[in-house]
């Protein structure tokens, strides 16, 4: 979570990742959320909501938010059974092939900087269709030009059986769509109060964009007073910390 | 009581150095007070592998200098941030570490739990984690021409070491839907449970619970530990003890204070 003076800002960055990451839901059947996953779960639930009960959320760890009864194997069973359309993904470091690194910076084993480790990255980015990676930090130091480990490529050579991949990136200053035949990204919006040439200027690789590229549009205040509502809810339930900043 | 119930330090007995040592993710029930029992005792070399993620029973264990060797997907304190002591560990090289992707841990489990030699398991193929795998090999689907999979050697740990809500006398452990701890069980040579209580009726008598129970043929030793789990939580009976684990977390950032921490979680008893 950024470091922010201003919590209010904070608050409503929050609620535009939160809306643009509900958008990129639109019309998936099932969406699982990681453990550790405030914003990614704060936005399935509000799709949730927002589909009339179409959507099904399974977070995982969860007593009450999960289905699974056949233990920690069961999310990449069913993954595997293409029985998940999303899934969040994130990394240490994220590169413009979106290639993600989850293990550390530096050259393995004995890396400078260890992150906890690739997680089920190695296995889901190619499994569910729509993986949406999100980081709420955008610098040079996380959007490199090549990552420095592997946890889970951005694309597969031919013949490797992937029906998944990488869908799009949001970070606290755009949306990003992921080309999986040219394997860059494509900037699609800026959020609010930012502009291109912020986003150049703390990304390291090299991306595709529009001449003037769309702003991201602000949650309506329906959807702002859903998104506070489900806060109050369940994300309180599941992540009471976030929860009690974002209510404040 | 039964030969199947002894106190924790008997159970931990089964625990000897250099051995490869199964044991769960936060949320599927860690043994806590086991685990210190266990480096009470004195234990070195350890395998560990994390099913499929471990948190800060591993980081205590690496702290400690118990590791040799670790397999998991990954080492987190969760909400609490970096393992601090697994950490630094990778940095110094003072453990070889073996990454992993959870289900690639959980099939090479089922793999032993079937009694196969490997299993083969999608993705990873392009992944640097399959790259540092000397021991997993890309193979040829048999039944369909330029179809690559990964093959996994199983894994048959020595011991399989977890916290569960409840047994009984005759060493049935319910597990409730905590279900990789069944296959673990399968697949280790040895499996040994602390319980938050031990009960005289037989679990598998009542079919509401004999499903999520592990049969005591498959179990070596239990020992009741109330609170066994702590800090950390017990899914349906406690939840975390998060200033402990949040004072952990910032003791451990230096090896001093990892060592002040741990001189006193060995003294206490909870």
């Amino acid at each position: 979570m950024a470091d922010f003076h201003d919590v209010s800002a904070w608050r409503h960055q929050t609620e535009t990742l939160v809306s643009v990451i509900a958008d990129l839901l639109a019309g998936c059947r099932h969406v699982a959320v990681g453990a550790q996953s405030p914003v990614p779960g704060t936005a399935a639930l509000l799709a949730r909501r927002e589909s009339a009960g179409a959507l099904r959320v399974s977070v995982l760890d969860t007593d009450r938010h999960s289905p699974f009864t056949n233990g920690a194997c069961e999310l990449f069973d069913c993954a595997a059974e293409g029985r998940i359309d999303a899934f969040f993904l994130s990394g240490g470091q994220i590169d413009g092939q979106a290639n993600i690194n989850l293990v550390g910076a530096g050259t393995y084993p004995s890396v400078d900087v260890r992150w906890p480790g690739s997680f089920g990255s190695a296995f889901l980015y190619f499994l569910v269709p729509r993986v949406i990676l999100f980081r709420e930090e955008h610098t040079r130091r996380v959007f490199v030009e090549k990552v420095d480990f592997v946890s889970a490529p951005g694309t597969s050579e031919p013949g490797i059986y992937r029906p998944g991949g990488p869908h799009a990136l949001v970070t606290p200053l755009g949306l990003f769509h992921f080309d999986r035949e040219r394997a860059r990204f494509r900037l699609a919006s800026v959020h609010p109060g930012h502009t291109v040439e912020e986003i150049v200027a703390h990304t390291g690789f090299d991306f595709d964009r529009d001449p003037a590229p769309a702003v991201t549009p602000a949650p309506a205040n329906a959807r702002r007073a859903l998104m506070h509502e489900i806060v109050r809810g369940e994300i309180a339930e599941i992540y009471p910390r976030f929860a009690a900043r974002f209510l404040g | 009581m039964s030969a199947m119930v002894s106190t924790l330090d008997e159970l931990v007995a089964g625990i000897g150095d250099g051995a490869m040592l199964a044991v769960p993710k936060d949320f599927s029930g860690v043994a806590m007070a086991a685990t210190r029992a266990l480096l009470k005792r004195g234990v070195k070399d350890l395998h560990v592998v994390g099913v499929p993620v471990c948190g800060i029973q591993v980081d205590i264990l690496i702290g400690a200098g118990a590791v040799q060797t670790l397999e998991t997907s990954a080492v987190t304190l969760g909400e609490h941030g970096a393992a601090p002591r697994f950490t630094a560990a990778v940095r110094d090289g003072t453990i070889q570490i073996l990454d992993a992707t959870c289900p690639a841990i959980h099939g090479a489990l089922q793999a032993a739990e079937k009694g196969l030699p490997f299993i083969p398991i999608r993705g990873l193929i392009g992944s640097d984690v399959l790259t540092h795998r000397r021991d997993w090999r890309v193979i040829d689907n048999p039944f369909q021409a330029g179809d690559r999979v990964v093959a996994l050697p199983a894994i048959r740990p020595d011991v399989a070491l977890f916290h569960a809500p409840l047994a009984d006398r005759h060493g049935n452990v319910w597990i409730g839907r905590n279900r990789e701890l069944m296959t673990v069980a399968h697949a280790s040579a040895a499996t040994l449970v602390s319980v938050e209580e031990i009960v005289d009726r037989n679990l598998l008598d009542d079919p509401v619970l004999a499903a999520a129970t592990i049969p005591e043929l498959y179990v070596t030793k239990i020992a009741a530990a109330p609170r066994g789990a702590a800090p950390l939580a017990l899914a349906g009976r406690y939840p975390a003890d998060t200033e402990t684990l949040a004072r952990y977390a910032q003791a451990a950032k230096t090896a001093e204070g990892f060592r002040a921490f741990l001189d006193e979680w060995l003294t206490s008893t909870t």
